[in-house]
């Protein structure tokens, strides 16, 4: 297969600041991000668009139950666990929170350590990111098997009402998936940085391009964004 | 790769950044997991709520993602479009209070 080519159209392009550069940028020739990679700005595309996918899921949420006639369960009671005695509200999702921001954390570190080619630490910051990631799964699958063992369906629930079923499986539901498949994503990539894929310039298996250190960096943007996710539904759904 | 060259330039940061921002998104979790915990209600709830919600995914985009290092054309054409979400929600606001109103007036049963 023939390589890409290797200039850089945009590297050593000096623009004007702000607006003017914008323009500048978007009206000049071939390519609009001048610096930024392919792979990054379609990860950055995919975001955008997965963004528009949340969005329209939070918004029939908000529009549901906006326009019910029947009481909304109370998040902060159906949520809440007793441990150790003490009935706490939301602790389940509170501690799911935490899990995720903490993945995001050694992720942000993992990127760090890819740029600096240090193939040891990057490969084990990302594999505890996936660690992390999948302990929020389990915490999902727990919280979704006791909801259902309550009596929570998508067609109504003991509480109030019905939508409410709808919208929590809908919405999970999805982030679920979006996170098992960033930590299978995670998991593949962790395993070509341990290997040296990206040192030894070794060819892909479905691409047969060499791949480098920044594939850390995009697999990081969409961990990233699993959890700016989760920002927006813990507010808006838990917490509302 | 010549073609990240100039790029792994600029994202060289000191570990500590991350840690600091970490830090900074656990206290505003902490914080939102409060406001449900003293149980604070109405306004004051829905402003705390959202002010956390916006400054923890303010903080991700722009440090954990390097959006705040990233070029201005990118930058803009990625947080631009999200924000028209906003209008979807004014509109969304406006029909579910008609059919609230429609399902109060028409079907609710009357004394």
């Amino acid at each position: 297969m023939v390589d890409m080519p290797r200039t850089n159209p945009g590297a050593g392009i000096t623009r004007p600041a702000g607006w003017a550069g914008i323009v500048a940028d978007w009206s000049s020739d071939q390519r609009a991000f001048k610096n930024v990679s392919w792979g990054k700005a379609m990860m950055w595309i995919f975001l955008l668009s997965d963004t528009f996918i949340f969005s329209c899921f939070l918004l029939s949420y908000m529009t549901v139950r906006m326009s019910t006639v029947e009481p909304w369960p109370n998040p902060s009671e159906v949520f809440a666990l007793t441990i150790g005695g003490r009935h706490i509200p939301l602790i389940l999702i509170a501690i799911m929170t935490f899990i995720l921001i903490s993945s995001s954390g050694t992720m942000a570190m993992a990127v760090n350590f890819g740029y600096r080619r240090d193939r040891r630490r990057t490969a084990i910051l990302m594999l505890a990111t996936a660690l992390l990631g999948a302990t929020f799964v389990g915490m999902q699958a727990f919280e979704w098997s006791k909801l259902i063992a309550e009596g929570v369906r998508p067609w109504g629930n003991p509480w109030g009402a019905a939508q409410f079923g709808s919208s929590f499986f809908m919405i999970t539901g999805f982030h679920g998936t979006h996170v098992t498949i960033g930590v299978i994503f995670l998991i593949i990539m962790a395993r070509k940085v341990w290997r040296g894929d990206f040192d030894q310039e070794r060819r892909g298996f479905f691409t047969s391009r060499k791949g480098n250190y920044e594939i850390v960096e995009i697999t990081g943007l969409y961990w990233h964004f699993v959890d700016l996710v989760w920002v927006f539904i813990f507010a808006l759904f838990y917490l509302w | 790769m010549s073609q990240v060259a100039p790029h792994i330039e600029t994202q060289h940061h000191p570990i500590k950044l991350y840690l600091v921002v970490w830090g900074g998104l656990f206290v505003l979790s902490t914080c939102s997991y409060l406001v449900d915990y003293f149980g604070l209600v109405g306004y004051l709830r829905w402003s705390l709520i959202l002010i956390f919600m916006v400054l923890k995914a303010g903080l991700i985009v722009a440090v954990f993602m390097h959006m705040a290092w990233e070029r201005l054309a990118l930058l803009y054409a990625i947080l631009v479009p999200p924000t028209l979400v906003l209008i979807f929600v004014g509109i969304m606001t406006f029909e579910s209070n008609y059919t609230l109103f429609s399902r109060l007036f028409f079907f609710v049963a009357r004394p």
